[in-house]
């Protein structure tokens, strides 16, 4: 019961890695998919790439609560402005409401933010909305508790002027070192790419994923053992 | 520091004595009251046809059993149910909320509720009293675009899954979940897993225990399966049984109108406006 209460009274976060990268013709979105609640995973499978418009996506990091309203609202808006507008919305304007709600609200909540999109005028963008709600426009944007496994990576490895295949690519490795590294991290890895030809979802199921220093490939995993009909006692 | 301040008590605005006084008494080792609480199991999965919800009966107060066979599987709509976990008070209270929000909404609109409405309302009550309305919710349903399963958090969070388990013994639960479930389950395949997931939260988790209830959602079908196992039965039974004759006393036979009748007065004046 005490567990209980300790579990229910405390935020659900998505101690998290989202990534933002823009290459020659758009922008990929990348997340894990783990949502704790202190040391339990609430949910191993979430996803928190979420729509904004047609055109426009946004990573969640932080309480999920939080971030959920958030994207709910600007969704929301949105939906307005491009009816009031005729034509899709620019992921400037989504960026700056989505800073405006983290901005006016800053003690109320606890939100990091990418928001990435494409549009006719500017073509792929990534802007970075962290915890005090400013916005900076970037060329790419890394946030979440995995996040700081990831800078000096980042550094070192994006290019500009990458193709489609070479973005989504650093982007599936990032989210899987950060993975490797980072307890609150974990799961899949879910991408989203945003060009002029419109948007691909991808899932990178995490026995797929590459297998950095020290780890281990999957083996005797208790659903294996479960799943055969006579089971091996497990040997330590 | 003025005199004013030390010799006379302040004059008009709010007394902070009393709160000054239980803080003193929580420092001395006082426990106030706690809420009515259930210590919970409650779980739902996602079947070929529709989603079934399961819960525990036990709702407690402190380390007391204060209902052996309580009801958590409450009713948002003729097409969806929802578990609820936290305060009982709560839980019961936000749910009649949004059955009767969700009520009016098919008066006025002449269709089926779905369940993504009444997740949105829930969630955006639970988020705007930031966590103090403790509500953890399952909520499952079969609507027009077909059968939904969600989980919503005390602060307002929501997660979409095919299955899910909720409160104190959601970890015993959702461990028969993760090794047992697959997609397609069959309606009999679906009862006894969401039953064993329950029974593993009676058994395993202090918070849980009594019986098993369990809902069935499928299109246009209901299916509330009150106490669907009783793992536990009362161990002792009085020889003497526990029928009480139905003799009654009688306290009073001849009723005594207030006023005998009431008088008709024949050409009185006229009401005047």
């Amino acid at each position: 019961m005490d567990l209980n209460s300790g579990d229910l009274n405390s935020p659900l976060s998505t101690g998290t890695t989202i990534i933002g990268v823009t290459y020659n013709g758009g922008v990929v979105l990348g997340a894990d998919s783990r949502t704790s609640t202190g040391m339990y995973v609430a949910n191993r499978a979430s996803d928190k790439i979420t729509q904004l418009t047609d055109n426009v996506y946004l990573c969640r990091s932080g309480s999920a609560a939080d971030t959920q309203t958030i994207s709910d609202y600007v969704r929301y808006f949105l939906h307005q402005h491009t009816i009031q507008l005729g034509q899709p919305t620019t992921v400037k304007v989504a960026a700056n409401l989505v800073r405006l709600l983290a901005y006016n609200n800053k003690n109320m909540l606890q939100a990091g933010l990418i928001v990435g999109g494409w549009d006719k005028y500017e073509g792929g963008k990534i802007y970075g909305v962290p915890l005090g709600g400013t916005i900076i426009e970037q060329p790419f944007a890394i946030g979440g508790s995995g996040s700081s496994y990831l800078y000096g990576f980042f550094d070192q490895a994006w290019k500009e002027g990458m193709t489609q295949e070479e973005a989504e690519q650093l982007v599936v490795k990032a989210v899987s070192l950060a993975i490797a590294r980072d307890g609150a991290s974990g799961g899949v890895v879910r991408t989203v790419t945003i060009n002029s030809e419109g948007v691909a979802r991808k899932f990178y199921p995490g026995d797929s994923l590459p297998l950095w220093h020290e780890e281990l490939e999957p083996h005797e995993s208790l659903l294996d053992i479960l799943s055969t009909s006579n089971p091996e006692p497990m040997v330590s | 520091m003025s005199k004013a301040a030390i010799e006379g008590p302040p004059k008009g605005g709010f007394s902070f004595d009393l709160c000054r006084r239980n803080e003193m008494l929580v420092q001395k080792g006082l426990n106030a009251p706690s809420f009515l609480k259930t210590g919970t199991t409650i779980v739902g999965l996602v079947f070929q046809d529709g989603v079934i919800l399961g819960a525990d009966t036990r709702a407690t107060e402190g380390p007391i059993v204060a209902d052996k066979n309580c009801e958590k599987i409450h009713y948002i709509a003729p097409n969806i149910y929802c578990c609820g976990a936290g305060t009982a008070a709560d839980t019961e209270a936000v749910t009649d909320m949004v059955s009767s929000q969700l009520t009016l909404h098919r008066h006025h609109t002449g269709r089926e509720s779905r369940v993504v409405t009444a997740l949105t309302l829930l969630k955006s009550h639970l988020f705007s009293y930031q966590g103090y309305v403790s509500a953890a919710l399952v909520l499952g349903g079969v609507d027009f675009t077909g059968p939904h399963l969600h989980t919503i958090y005390p602060h307002g969070s929501t997660d979409t899954l095919p299955f899910a388990t909720m409160g104190s013994g959601s970890l015993a639960a959702m461990a028969v979940f993760e090794s047992k479930y697959r997609e397609g389950l069959t309606r009999d395949e679906g009862v006894q897993l969401v039953a064993e997931a329950i029974s593993s939260g009676i058994f395993n988790d202090l918070g849980s225990g009594s019986n098993v209830d369990i809902c069935v959602l499928t299109k246009g079908h209901k299916e509330y399966l009150r106490n669907h196992l009783q793992p536990n039965p009362r161990t002792y039974i009085s020889e003497k049984g526990y029928s009480f004759s139905k003799k009654t006393e009688v306290l009073l036979t001849k009723i005594t109108p207030l006023r005998d009748s009431i008088h008709i007065i024949e050409g009185g004046d006229e009401m005047e406006e």
